[in-house]
């Protein structure tokens, strides 16, 4: 009798330790596979996203960007969001949408560098015409008021636009909202006028560098306007991108044409550290 | 040392070993004696009583748990919300008034899909290791990690549905949890990725908190939902590789939930609604070898079973070295 029923025990355990077992072996296949379908987009290259300054090559950010989000954090224009789950393994990295808000620099320490706990945004970058974000590209030139000879005069990007930018000569600690800014321009120059290294260049130029340090001084120009002729007896420019540009994007942001004429390329974005060497020259 | 082995053998997904009864303290095999024999209609009413008393009790240790649960992630939406700088970041990696703490798991992913040592990151692991150590290590599930305490909700939901019959619980093999923590391992380390954090729900969850919901929380509804119906406390219980790795940590914490088998009556009332049964082992009638024995690595410190016990049998003990008194 016992050993009987000591029998079925053990014949009823060792069937539902099976079970068991190859509903862990299941679970493990599942969630691993399940996971790995974040390389999907990775690897097709559905994303390409626009990194804070000092962001690694895009293979070693991920792998090093722990989605903790205290760039995030630090952000004075809230520049910085983190990414969904259409990223895959990017994932809860962060990125700038520059049409939306750009980096302007006006943290001036890069803040969110600082913030970093793990390096992927490196340390080893201290000055904002270090990093390298991406370059500018006049994407739509046959839409560009300058080329086309117009001027400007109103809100750069409407009442509604949320984005801020910081004005040196209004408030040099706090960015104000793009839309209480009016410009009357008698040639649209706005990627120029308002591209941090060209407003940096200049004042160091004047001898007032940003807080005084020499450091802070951009070698290298990043846009200049050209003089391209004339049509309709209007002289008409062209924006020119230089070396100095390191793709922060307000030049994306402050574009009054929609979509944006200068639009920031990732594809070109190369080692965070750039060696600058000759004269990209003034505008 | 024994001990140690086995509960983290029994963390590793092993089942608990039968101790052999040469193993069996003096005063055990005394008291497993004594509580063979049949206890007196009056002492039965007693107990009865007194576990009547005790299940109208509220649950002390829950809400508790539920509160700092709830405040330790506020403190980091809030932070951020009123740029106090309290805490910055998200429970993957964050500082406290500037002192970097990294989530173990998050910076083992990282470091090995990096394959560089980083330095803020070994403070922050130490700090953390040294406070999860000294708490118990699986304490940061189930009183801080917010995905268990959706879980505790799924559950509440599972038991109702289940009395029902509207959902049934399956078991699955302990083992697989430690084969999850190895593959992710080996993932991290041969992609080059942190393959983990894809589908991390405490992440996911404490991200979403802090900088708003995303599409990422689809995957936490399906874990949810998947243990309503499926399996009660399946991702806590059975996958996540951050108990694991907590609960190593936990494994030789000075701080324990200790049996007394003195005061024990086996009723089961901790088994019950404890998310891992396993480290109630000596609560099984005749089991307990000594008269006061340590729950395993796996326990997470909810205390749960202190609120369910009919006879004050569980408590907390802080005990630096030794045995608990």
């Amino acid at each position: 009798m016992m050993g009987n029923i000591e029998k079925k025990t053990v014949k009823k355990t060792s069937i539902r330790g099976r079970r068991e077992f190859l509903r862990s072996i299941a679970m493990t296949a599942g969630l691993a596979g399940a996971a790995m379908l974040g390389i999907v987009p990775v690897v097709r290259g559905w994303v390409s996203r626009q990194r804070p300054p000092g962001a690694l090559a895009e293979k070693e950010f991920l792998a090093s960007c722990i989605k903790c989000g205290q760039c995030v954090q630090v952000c004075p224009v809230e520049a910085i969001h983190l990414t969904d789950i259409g990223d895959g393994f990017g994932m809860g990295t962060p990125y700038i949408n520059s049409r939306k808000q750009a980096c302007d620099f006006s943290c001036d320490g890069l803040q969110c560098v600082l913030a970093c706990p793990t390096g992927a945004l490196t340390h080893h970058i201290n000055y904002s015409h270090q990093s390298d974000m991406a370059m500018a590209v006049v994407a739509r030139p046959d839409m560009c008021l300058a080329i086309r000879g117009e001027g400007f005069k109103g809100l750069a990007r409407g009442a509604d636009f949320k984005g801020k930018l910081r004005y040196d000569d209004i408030d040099r600690w706090n960015p104000i909202p793009l839309n209480e800014h009016q410009y009357d321009l008698e040639v649209c120059d706005l990627c120029v006028r308002q591209c941090p290294i060209e407003i940096r260049i200049a004042q160091c130029e004047a001898g007032s560098p940003p807080a005084g340090d020499e450091n802070q001084c951009p070698p290298v120009s990043a846009i200049r306007l050209v003089e391209t002729g004339e049509t309709d007896g209007r002289k008409t420019f062209a924006p020119e991108i230089l070396a100095g540009c390191v793709g922060c994007g307000v030049c994306e942001m402050i574009c009054p044409v929609e979509p944006a004429v200068i639009v920031m390329d990732v594809s070109q974005r190369g080692e965070p550290i750039k060696v600058h060497t000759g004269n990209g020259g003034h505008a | 040392m024994r001990q140690l082995i086995d509960s983290l053998s029994v963390l590793m997904g092993n089942k608990p070993r039968q101790v052999k009864p040469e193993e069996f303290s003096e005063a055990a095999r005394a008291h497993h004696d004594l509580r063979n024999e049949k206890r007196s209609a009056e002492e039965r009413e007693h107990i009865k009583a007194h576990r009547r008393h005790k299940a109208a009790q509220p649950k002390t240790w829950r809400i508790r748990r539920w509160i700092v649960l709830a405040l330790v992630n506020l403190i980091f939406v809030l932070s951020y919300k009123f740029d106090v700088q309290l805490v910055e970041g998200a429970l993957t990696g964050s500082r406290f008034v500037g002192f970097h703490m990294a989530d173990l798991n998050a910076a083992l992913q990282v470091m090995l899909a990096y394959k560089q040592v980083l330095i803020n990151l070994m403070i922050g692991i130490v700090t953390i290791f040294i406070g999860w150590w000294l708490l118990g290590g699986r304490t940061f599930c189930s009183w801080v990690c917010p995905y268990h305490l959706l879980g505790e909700w799924a559950e509440i939901l599972h038991l109702k549905l289940a009395k029902k019959g509207w959902a049934k619980h399956h078991d699955f093999d302990r083992r697989g949890r430690l084969w999850l923590w190895l593959v992710f391992v080996v993932l991290a380390f041969v992609t080059g990725y942190t393959v983990y954090e894809t589908i991390s729900p405490t992440g996911i969850l404490s991200r979403a908190l802090i900088y708003g919901p995303g599409l990422a929380l689809i995957w936490v509804g399906a874990l949810l939902l998947f243990e309503i119906f499926y399996s009660r406390r399946f991702w806590c219980r059975y996958a996540c590789p951050i108990g694991l790795t907590y609960g190593l940590v936990g494994s030789i914490s000075p701080l324990k939930v200790v049996h007394d088998a003195s005061k024990c009556f086996h009723d089961g009332a901790c088994r019950a609604v404890c998310m891992v049964p396993h480290v109630l082992e000596p609560t099984r009638k005749g089991h307990a070898f000594e008269i006061k024995t340590a729950l395993g690595a796996d326990c997470t410190r909810c205390a749960r079973c202190i609120d369910a016990c009919p006879t004050e049998a569980l408590s907390f003990q802080f005990k630096a070295i030794g045995k608990p008194k």
